[in-house]
């Protein structure tokens, strides 16, 4: 009798039935614990304030409102000025579409180099800019600070662009490096044997072949870089703050009294590009988590 | 077929193009190598300088040998941020990879809502460490959370204000991170679970091996590389974890969720002392090392075993 | 002038010498197969010519001028590449034109170039797929097409035909004689497959471990192999390599061939060459192709060919003929009999043995002498 030997579950086949319930059980309350932040945040920032105070976190709004939301894009407080945190929003945008791009396109050049033009020392190179990768970004905190002050871009978005490039390229050229590895010489030689040269090769041959890892990185990066506070909250306060930064000055303000629903909505929207990116883009998400956690 | 032989004459090419398409690969890798030089290495070889000097809210260039580290070491704030450190990290790494193994484990059943529940599962790590601090923090809220949520089901005694409370403020962090980082590490198991043989199960099964022992007995010995590359990147997270401190607790309260990162931040940013930021981002650094050097050298000759 | 020359080809790697010193001058039109096990360094040598490697030492000319500095596109050569090698995220005719486009080929002359080729080799139907669309056979003629485009100096073929299945094999290996024969190509190509260095070449030359073993003709590699490694590793089933010692008892030469413990036979000789007389009295081998003994013997007389009884341990039905393996005073010999032979395993027959295929090994170094 010929199985199809798909999992150890399988190979068994009595006793399926109950043990399909305790399996499908778990899984649904690690679902619901999973869930449950987002759900909370989600009703939390449609509801008034009253019933905030009056009703529990997962109880569903009797008076649903999207005031939250307005107040948290348009009015609300970010340390002296209160404009609601559009403009922070505009910030990140500006800061990561930028800092993405770059780091993406030198990331790919140094993969292509790495791989397909190995010249003496070039794993040795490889190894010393991947370090980049492990370190502690508070050890560059210091220096970094100062240098921005020095060129005069401290607290704006080249600054944080350049940050972001510096430290980005360090993954970006694991990444690229690690899919042209497996990229076929033998198309590289073609080309070569066809005349194409250095740049040719590039454009014409891997650039086109390219696209899986490149929407790979470019999700990690995004969402990478989005998400960071550290660099943000160090290189850039005022005006020119990265969105990270200005929720979390809205979230932990102490003064007057704390609109919960309004923090819950600027945290979602605040998170909304990324898991956005996230939901489009899943499979690829998953396999830049997996790219990164492979080492050389 | 007689076409003219321009189309097939082979080209010659200048001394000076030659000289370029060999220059080519350095030129173009320089700028990084430049950059990781400047912004890597010479950042650290920097802010360790800067460890050695009695700087406080701005550079003073002599040098104090290691008295900034002691004054880091004697500090009652970075013996709790220690403290905290060994807590947080060894829960964070053994949860996050108990429940991760177990999840995998779940999940890698053929089940048919796979897709999804990788999703719901892996979600979290799409958020910011700020939004999962912000969401977690109102959970957490003594009198408006969990707390009041479960008194309000009839438990009125039931106390959940953790996230004020000195003692146990830390694992609040604990909790939030746990549920955003659990996901990778199924992430990872489940493509460890995969990756194994099916034959070797099949084997054993024919031999009459129940679930369990296969599980126990085969399939997670098989997935110690994965061990190993989970545990070297949570040890990295923990080590680096900051935005989920200042979001959640902001390093409180007082300072009892304190943390190596918080506590450079604040010295180096808000207390002016730079000497101390600095020596407890260059310790950090050596944590982070003493970790990743050993684990990478033994890839590597792994790796070079095997292509042997 | 030859249309390629290979003088002193020496490849090192650090330490390691992979190529060790390889001469060979091939003709305008000639069809050169390099063949040898993996790792003799036949594929080094093909990518050196083709300047996709260095050259450690030695000179490599092509019509003449000396290429070792160049780039391949300043070589004339072409390239059929084992895994084709055709770019995935262009069209059929637009991998064929890419090497004119590089060149700067006008417009007009490169579409005529593709429609010519493609003709010749029957793709002009699959000029607008994707190589992913196309089947093994199809990605071949494609590549073949890339390089026929570039009319080059000399073709490099890198065991183009390992990818395919074996009947496809031995299609497109008739297809690649026919455009050698059409075009009067000058072609290198690379193998591991004995049948195809034989059945394409005009010359082989049989490498290993980085030296060139025997240049020469398919019939002279064939017939008169330069060592045992040659005779065993050219034709199938492999040319037998028999030890046992030559013999001149009472005038009469003999082979007489015994296997520790077994009953020795002996091959009568009615000659043997010049060179080998100086081994009577000494061990020798004896090469003897499966061919050379057989079954025929014309009603007895087996017209002079000597005769020997000898028992068989296995047939092999081949259709075309019977291999059958026999134990020649204790060696196993394989021999190649009538399709229709009724002997089985444990019968004893008579075989009758052509002298004139004989050639005998120094047993010590493994070298021709007669």
């Amino acid at each position: 009798m010929a199985h199809q030997w798909d999992s150890p579950q399988m190979v068994k086949g009595t006793g399926v039935r109950w043990s399909a319930f305790v399996i499908y059980g778990l899984l649904m309350f690690f679902a619901a614990i999973y869930v449950l932040p987002l759900v909370v945040m989600l009703l939390t920032s449609l509801k008034p304030l009253q019933e905030i105070y009056s009703g529990s976190i997962i109880a569903l709004p009797h008076e649903w409102t999207v005031k939250p939301w307005i107040d948290a894009w348009g009015q609300t407080c970010v340390g002296l000025s209160c404009h609601g945190i559009k403009g922070y929003f505009w910030n990140s945008t500006k800061m990561t579409v930028a800092a993405v791009i770059l780091s993406t396109a030198i990331g790919m050049l140094n993969g292509y180099v790495l791989t397909k033009w190995r010249f003496k020392g070039a794993d040795l190179l490889f190894g010393l800019i991947l370090f980049g990768c492990f370190i502690p970004f508070q050890i560059v905190l210091i220096p970094m600070a100062t240098l921005l002050g020095k060129l005069g871009i401290a607290s704006s978005t080249p600054g944080l662009v350049l940050v972001h490039v510096v430290y980005g390229l360090a993954f970006t050229t694991l990444y690229f490096r690690n899919f042209y590895v497996a990229f076929p010489d033998e198309l590289i030689r073609a080309a070569m044997i066809d005349g194409a040269k250095f740049f040719s090769i590039f454009f014409r041959i891997l650039v086109p072949n390219s696209a899986p890892i490149v929407v790979v990185t470019v999700i990690w990066q995004f969402t990478n870089i989005w998400n960071d506070f550290l660099f943000g909250a160090s290189f850039s306060t005022g005006e020119s703050a990265p969105m990270t930064v200005a929720l979390n000055n809205v979230v932990n303000t102490s003064t007057g009294e704390r609109e919960y629903n309004v923090h819950m909505a600027a945290a979602i929207i605040a998170a909304l590009p990324t898991l956005l990116v996230y939901i489009v883009g899943g499979r690829y998400f998953v396999r830049g988590l997996m790219t990164g956690s492979v080492k050389g | 077929m007689d076409s003219s032989t321009a189309t097939a004459a082979p080209v010659t090419w200048s001394a000076a193009g030659r000289w370029l398409q060999r220059s080519l690969p350095r030129l173009v890798l320089s700028p990084t190598l430049v950059v990781s030089l400047v912004f890597v290495y010479g950042f650290i070889l920097w802010t360790a300088y800067l460890s050695f000097t009695p700087s406080k809210g701005y550079p003073i260039h002599e040098l104090v040998g290691f008295l900034q580290y002691v004054r880091v070491w004697n500090h009652p704030r970075w013996q709790v941020a220690i403290h905290n450190l060994a807590i947080f990290g060894v829960l964070y790494i053994v949860l996050c990879m108990a429940l991760g193994l177990l999840l995998a484990i779940l999940l890698d059943q053929r089940i048919r809502q796979e897709g999804t529940l990788r999703a719901i599962y892996l979600y979290p790590l799409a958020l910011s460490f700020i939004v999962t601090g912000t969401a977690w923090k109102w959970m957490l809220n003594p009198g408006l959370g969990i707390e009041k949520l479960v008194q309000g089901w009839g438990f009125p005694n039931f106390k959940f204000d953790w996230i004020v409370s000195e003692e146990m403020a830390i694992y609040c962090v604990v909790i939030a991170g746990v549920w955003q980082a659990t996901g990778f590490v199924m992430a990872m198991f489940l493509a460890g679970l995969r990756g194994i043989d099916q034959d070797l199960i099949k084997a054993a099964s024919l031999d009459g091996a129940s679930l369990p022992k296969i599980y126990r007995r085969i399939v997670i010995p098989q997935l110690r590389p994965v061990f190993m590359g989970a545990l070297i990147i949570l040890a990295h997270l923990a080590i680096k974890s900051y935005e989920l401190v200042v979001a959640l607790t902001g390093g409180g309260p007082g300072y009892a969720t304190e943390l190596p990162s918080t506590f450079m931040y604040v010295h180096t940013f808000t207390r002016n002392q730079l000497g101390m930021g600095a020596a407890s981002a260059v310790m950090m650094l050596l944590t982070i090392v003493a970790i990743m050097v050993p684990y990478l050298y033994s890839e590597m000759r792994g790796a070079r075993k095997q292509t042997h | 002038m030859a249309s390629l020359e290979l003088l002193n080809i020496r490849k090192r790697y650090g330490e390691l010498d992979i190529l060790k010193g390889i001469d060979i001058a091939v003709d305008a039109g000639e069809f050169l197969v390099l063949v040898g096990p993996s790792g003799c360094g036949k594929s080094t040598l093909l990518n050196m010519i083709a300047g996709l490697d260095t050259v450690s030492d030695g000179e490599i000319r092509i019509g003449g001028r000396r290429v070792n500095d160049l780039h391949p596109s300043e070589r004339d050569i072409a390239m059929v590449f084992q895994s084709y090698a055709l770019y995935p995220n262009m069209s059929v005719k637009d991998n064929i034109a890419f090497g004119m486009e590089m060149r700067k080929v006008p417009k007009p002359e490169r579409e005529q170039a593709v429609r010519d080729v493609s003709k010749t080799l029957q793709i002009d139907h699959l000029l607008d797929r994707r190589p992913a669309q196309l089947s093994g056979g199809q990605r071949q003629r494609v590549a073949m097409g890339r390089a026929l485009v570039r009319k080059p100096r000399i073709f490099l073929f890198d065991e183009p035909l390992s990818n395919l299945d074996a009947q496809l094999r031995v299609d497109m290996r008739t297809e690649i004689k026919k455009l050698h024969q059409r075009l009067g190509a000058t072609i290198v190509y690379v193998t591991h497959d004995q049948i195809e260095a034989m059945t394409l070449a005009t010359r082989i030359a049989v490498m290993r471990a980085g030296e060139l073993l025997q240049l020469g003709s398919p019939a002279e590699i064939y017939n008169r192999p330069a060592n045992t490694f040659v005779a065993g590793f050219m034709g199938s089933p492999r040319m037998n390599l028999i030890p046992g010692t030559l013999k001149s008892e009472a005038g009469a030469l003999h082979l007489e061939i015994a296997a520790d413990g077994a009953a020795p036979a002996r091959v009568f000789l009615s000659r043997i060459p010049e060179a080998a007389r100086a081994y009577i009295g000494r061990e020798i081998t004896a090469g003897l192709r499966p061919e050379a003994i057989s079954d025929k013997l014309d009603g007895g007389s087996a017209d002079g060919r000597p005769v020997i009884e000898a028992a068989v341990e296995v047939t092999e039905p081949t259709g075309p003929d019977t291999l059958a393996v026999l134990l020649l005073g204790g060696r196993e010999v394989t021999a190649r009999l009538r399709p229709d032979s009724t002997l089985k395993a444990g019968d004893l027959g008579r075989f009758a043995i052509d002298l004139s295929k004989l050639v005998w090994f120094d047993p010590g170094s493994g070298a021709r002498v007669a």
